[in-house]
């Protein structure tokens, strides 16, 4: 269960950071980016209750 | 009953406040990497990467002055601050006590608690950019004093109450929020940067140059605001935590490290916070100030809600809570030490009262820049009467710690080099125009010498 909650913490970073370097590099717009940082920031936080502990 | 369960949460929790740490405490100083990474990536990056664009600085002004003055800030905490940490292992408080009695740390505390409450408003200031978006919030701009319309004033009070409520019952909460935070955070301000780019016309690594130059950091500052060279970044990198480095607060964190090289772990955030974050934050700023009607506009919530939408606008509000949040409750606990048997929960609301005031005026995010500089100064000379007191003063066959041994309510050398050097320093600024950025090297020196002076005088 916790690799899951790894690789989902590692999919919600993932789609903060790789879109806007796909946005940099001409392959996305700005906008379908903003979509995917936003989905990234609620899986990131989904994960990071789980991974990280009080 | 939650006030309860906390106070009794927090009167469980052992910090070794008046003895030195034990060995089954201390941590590994690569530990420190983390904490000093989370430290720095907070609200306050969202405000001083602008301000440096809206100081004129040039391009290459700014690499090359971050580079050099972070790395002189993480010297200051590796050679200054952790070798004294590691071989006293107390709290700063404590060895202020010692060296300079208990009313004159009283009246540290006081002044840090004040400086704390500033910074906290400022925070809360940043947050309420991002909150007001929904409602149309018109923009304070850099000239800006007093609050400019009654949205900001509801938006900054709602925003401090419950800021203070947080403070008051649920300091763990924020802290965890924090810590889930810190990596995405650091991510978002990169993400952000990078995404408007192009924009700017950046295509790829060969264009930025040119286009930073022009375009980024221009080197002409906006209309109203000082010119900054190499050296106001330099200085301002270097002493912009000269409270917690030369002036020696880290001494309570680093005491818990094996080794004075936990004072290098803060070149993680030196270099993620000070210099990308900044950076960054600075990145995003020219691209609002190339799309704005209002060049003197200044609001972190819009500007990273246009590169980074709803992830934007939820980072700025998370990073100046996060930052807000504990500093009013070390804001709290520093006012406290003027009479402990004050309950915490009044102290800290009175603290967010103080702050949420604060915040209301915009003038403490525009001039944010002066501030942090002025806190570090305020603080600094207490830092060189320990230095002083630890390896100078045995040398000369002072007494060290000298009201402890003396049982005395202040420490005339110390309260004295603390005030000339104040003195000295707003000298330097009245009489001869030195800016607030360049006084703290000359004003270590002076407390340096004025504490060793006045020790040998009031032997």
């Amino acid at each position: 269960m916790k690799l899951l909650w790894y690789l989902l913490g590692g999919l919600g970073l993932g789609l903060t950071i790789i879109p806007a370097i796909m946005v940099f590099n001409g392959s996305l717009s700005s906008s379908e980016n903003k979509n995917y940082m936003t989905i990234g920031m609620i899986i990131w936080f989904l994960a990071a209750t789980k991974l990280i502990k009080r | 009953m939650k006030l309860t369960e906390l106070t009794e949460q927090l009167n469980s929790v052992e910090e070794f406040e008046r003895e030195p740490i034990p060995p089954k405490a201390i941590k590994k100083w690569t530990s420190f990497f983390g904490l000093y990474a989370g430290e720095h990536t907070a609200g306050t990056e969202f405000v001083i990467g602008p301000l440096f664009v809206a100081h004129g600085v040039s391009t290459g002004d700014l690499l090359g002055g971050l580079l050099v003055g972070n790395i002189l800030a993480v010297l200051s905490w590796a050679l200054l601050c952790a070798p004294i940490a590691v071989r006293e292992r107390i709290t700063l408080y404590y060895k202020l006590e010692k060296i300079c009695g208990p009313t004159l740390t009283k009246t540290y505390n006081v002044v840090n608690g004040l400086m704390f409450c500033f910074l906290a408003g400022s925070m809360i200031a940043v947050s309420a950019t991002a909150v007001g978006i929904p409602f149309d919030l018109p923009l304070p701009k850099l000239t800006d004093f007093y609050p400019n319309s009654a949205t900001w004033v509801i938006i900054v009070l709602v925003i401090g109450l419950v800021t203070t409520l947080v403070a008051m019952l649920g300091y763990n909460l924020i802290s965890y929020v924090a810590n889930l935070a810190a990596p995405w955070m650091f991510l978002v301000f990169v993400a952000a940067a990078l995404a408007v780019l192009p924009e700017l016309g950046v295509h790829s690594l060969g264009d930025f140059w040119d286009v930073a130059n022009t375009k980024i950091w221009t080197g002409t500052p906006l209309e109203g605001q000082s010119k900054f060279t190499f050296w106001h970044v330099m200085f301002f990198s270097w002493f912009c935590n000269m409270a917690m480095h030369i002036g020696m607060a880290d001494m309570s964190i680093l005491r818990y490290a094996d080794s004075w090289k936990a004072g290098l772990g803060s070149v993680s955030g030196m270099f993620l916070g000070h210099y990308i974050a900044w950076t960054a934050s600075g990145i995003l700023y020219s691209i609002f100030l190339l799309n704005a009607t209002d060049k003197l506009a200044f609001a972190p919530g819009p500007v990273a809600y246009y590169a980074a939408g709803v992830a934007g606008i939820v980072c700025v509000i998370v990073a100046g809570w996060t930052t807000a949040n504990p500093t009013i409750y070390r804001a709290g606990l520093a006012l406290q030490s003027l009479s402990p048997q004050w309950k915490t929960w009044k102290v800290t609301l009175i603290v967010g009262l103080i702050t949420t005031i604060a915040a209301l005026f915009p003038a403490l995010v525009m001039k944010l820049l002066d501030f942090v500089a002025l806190y570090g100064l305020l603080l600094m000379p207490m830092g060189a009467v320990i230095f002083a007191d630890v390896y100078l003063l045995p040398k000369l066959n002072l007494k060290v710690e000298k009201a402890e041994k003396e049982k005395l309510a202040v420490n005339w050398a110390a309260g004295l080099t603390w005030i000339l050097t104040l003195v000295f320093c707003l000298a330097l600024n009245l009489l001869v125009g030195i800016e607030i950025f360049f006084l703290g090297l000359p004003g270590w020196f002076v407390a340096t010498g004025l504490y060793v002076g006045l020790s040998k005088v009031l032997k």
